[in-house]
């Protein structure tokens, strides 16, 4: 039950509970244990939403910045990755293989922050090689969702 | 109008001029007048095609590929329809012979039928069906021989009965599981009494199986698979509900070698081929559109569930239908018929169902919902029909 339960809130976390049950066949009560068994494994970390911010009168500046560090003889690349991890302004940040080695999402707002941040915090974190930063201009999918998607049209009404 | 014809009217085929209009034409012209109807009215699926298909159509236009294609449907595509129809319903056939690739699965129906069909002769066939069946047969100046399926048999077709019904003039037997509007299975051992029935009297199958990867609970059997019956089945088949690709117009039929060259006349006359472009998003849908088909299998499956529940609930009863998108419960609670039942619901509720009748007489007492709609509108459908049968019950 879990992996299809899993399928469903990654489409929709927000299901109500009644629904998600009568589509995995079961009750209630045992997809909220399911749920929050997942919870306690941490296999869920949490739910979120997924936003066009373009269409938000305050648009955060967000930035995709790659990141080549050293790693460390004990813990690899975890202590560096860990340390920059723990800096609210990522939101995002993963371990990648191929000509760099961290993907970071940084938030900030304005321009400027985002620079500050990378130049007075991140390029100083001790392993950090180099950082490269590319400021994202729009947004067209995430998480499966298609930013303004125009699918919509008419179909007939009745028909056999 | 005193009932005599214009001069225009006088230039109409017979057969033509008494084929009657679908009998609830008006009541499809008041739905499309509201705006806040829900509908489940419709017979397709709610989904759009599935994009790995359809950027294939778009490359294929982008090639250029705007051409007639031979008759038969692109070699390329008549190969992975016999691979597609071995594996999934166990019947071979040749795709230079015995594959020909129509404009849906509507024109296989129509060309078979016109390939068989001498004046006169029977065709026997199951009912509630697809409202083309008994006007193709018409147009084929052939004989529509219904067999009515009972509720009682989960709408399964009676060999029985149709056995009952052959005469000398029998050519054939044409039905449609899983079914619209019934949303039937027809169960193994159904089909192999009807196979060593149609052997007996010598007759010819008509399988139309549009729905079969639509089939929730246990196995989809095609009647071409059992033994002795593929030199007298034709398999119809299309990619318009299981692919949702319904606009693009493409489906197919595999036969014996002489009745598709037959049906292959009648269609390089009067359509030459199916659409270049929709043949190759159709390459596409057999090729890599499984996984998301198998996706769409399983929400209908879980809609259905919960509509068939909520319909039972709500006092209509309905048993669990077990293939296509269609629930058909009874309505017969109400003391109203079909017709006017469907009417009052639209009136009182603006939820839109489909007269069982209009899929034949032996639909009276049923309607059928397509649940192949949102689940926010299926609730809301449920939540309006109830209120609609306490009014109704009152009156």
């Amino acid at each position: 039950m879990k992996n299809e339960l899993i399928k469903i809130l990654r489409e929709n976390a927000r299901m109500p509970l009644e629904e998600i049950a009568s589509r995995l066949n079961a009750e209630p009560v045992a997809v909220a244990a399911a749920m929050d068994e997942l919870e306690k494994e941490g296999v869920i970390c949490g739910y979120t939403v997924v936003l066009n911010e373009a269409m938000l009168p305050d648009a955060a500046v967000k930035a995709l910045i790659e990141v080549k560090i050293t790693p460390r003889r004990e813990g690899g690349f975890d202590s560096a990755a860990r340390r920059i991890a723990k800096f609210p302004e990522v939101t995002d940040l993963i371990l990648v293989s191929g000509s760099f080695d961290l993907l970071l999402t940084v938030t900030g707002r304005s321009l400027q922050e985002v620079a500050n941040f990378v130049a007075a915090k991140l390029a100083t974190i001790d392993g950090v090689l180099s950082t490269s930063t590319g400021f994202m201009l729009r947004k067209y999918k995430e998480s499966g969702k298609i930013m303004q998607d125009d699918e919509d049209y008419e179909r007939l009404k009745v028909c056999f | 109008m005193s009932g005599s014809k214009s001069v225009s009217e006088t230039f109409v085929a017979d057969h033509i001029a008494t084929l009657p209009k679908s009998g609830i034409r008006a009541f499809f012209d008041l739905v499309n007048t509201m705006d806040d109807v829900i509908s489940l009215g419709v017979g397709e699926p709610d989904f759009t095609t599935p994009w790995t298909i359809r950027e294939s159509g778009i490359y294929s236009i982008e090639r250029g590929h705007t051409a007639y294609t031979s008759n038969l449907g692109t070699p390329a595509l008549r190969r992975r329809i016999a691979a597609y129809v071995e594996r999934n319903y166990h019947a071979r056939y040749n795709p230079a012979t015995e594959c020909i690739v129509t404009v849906g699965v509507s024109e296989a129906v129509d060309i078979a039928l016109r390939a068989i069909i001498n004046p006169g002769d029977e065709v026997i066939y199951s009912e509630p069906c697809y409202v083309s069946y008994p006007a193709e047969i018409r147009m084929a100046h052939g004989v529509p021989v219904p067999i009515t399926t009972r509720v009682e048999e989960d709408f399964a077709l009676s060999p029985e009965a149709v056995e009952a019904a052959i005469t000398p003039r029998t050519k054939a037997v044409l039905f449609n599981f899983p079914c619209n509007p019934t949303g039937a299975v027809m169960p193994r051992d159904r089909l192999e009494r009807l196979a060593e029935i149609a052997q007996r009297h010598n007759l010819l199958v008509l399988t139309d199986e549009i729905y079969s990867e639509l089939t929730y609970e246990g196995e989809h059997v095609s009647i071409a698979s059992l033994p002795g019956m593929k030199e007298r089945t034709i398999f119809l088949h299309g990619f318009s509900k299981a692919f949702a690709m319904t606009g693009w117009r493409v489906g197919y039929a595999c036969g014996p070698a002489p009745l598709i060259d037959a049906m292959m006349k009648i269609h390089q006359y009067a359509i030459m081929c199916a659409p270049t472009v929709a043949q190759e998003a159709a390459i596409e849908a057999l090729d890599n559109g499984e996984s998301a088909m198998g996706e769409m299998r399983e929400s209908y499956r879980e809609r259905r569930d919960f509509f068939v529940a909520g319909l039972n609930r709500i006092g209509l009863e309905c048993r669990m239908p077990q293939g296509a998108f269609y629930a058909f419960p009874s309505i017969r609670s109400t003391g109203l018929d079909c017709t006017e039942f469907a009417s009052q619901l639209l009136q009182l509720e603006h939820v839109a169902v489909v007269p069982g009748v209009a899929f034949g007489p032996g639909g009276e007492g049923f309607v059928r919902c397509c649940y192949a709609a949102s689940r926010e509108e299926l609730a809301e459908a449920l939540v309006r029909m109830e209120r609609a049968l306490k009014i109704m019950r009152k009156r």
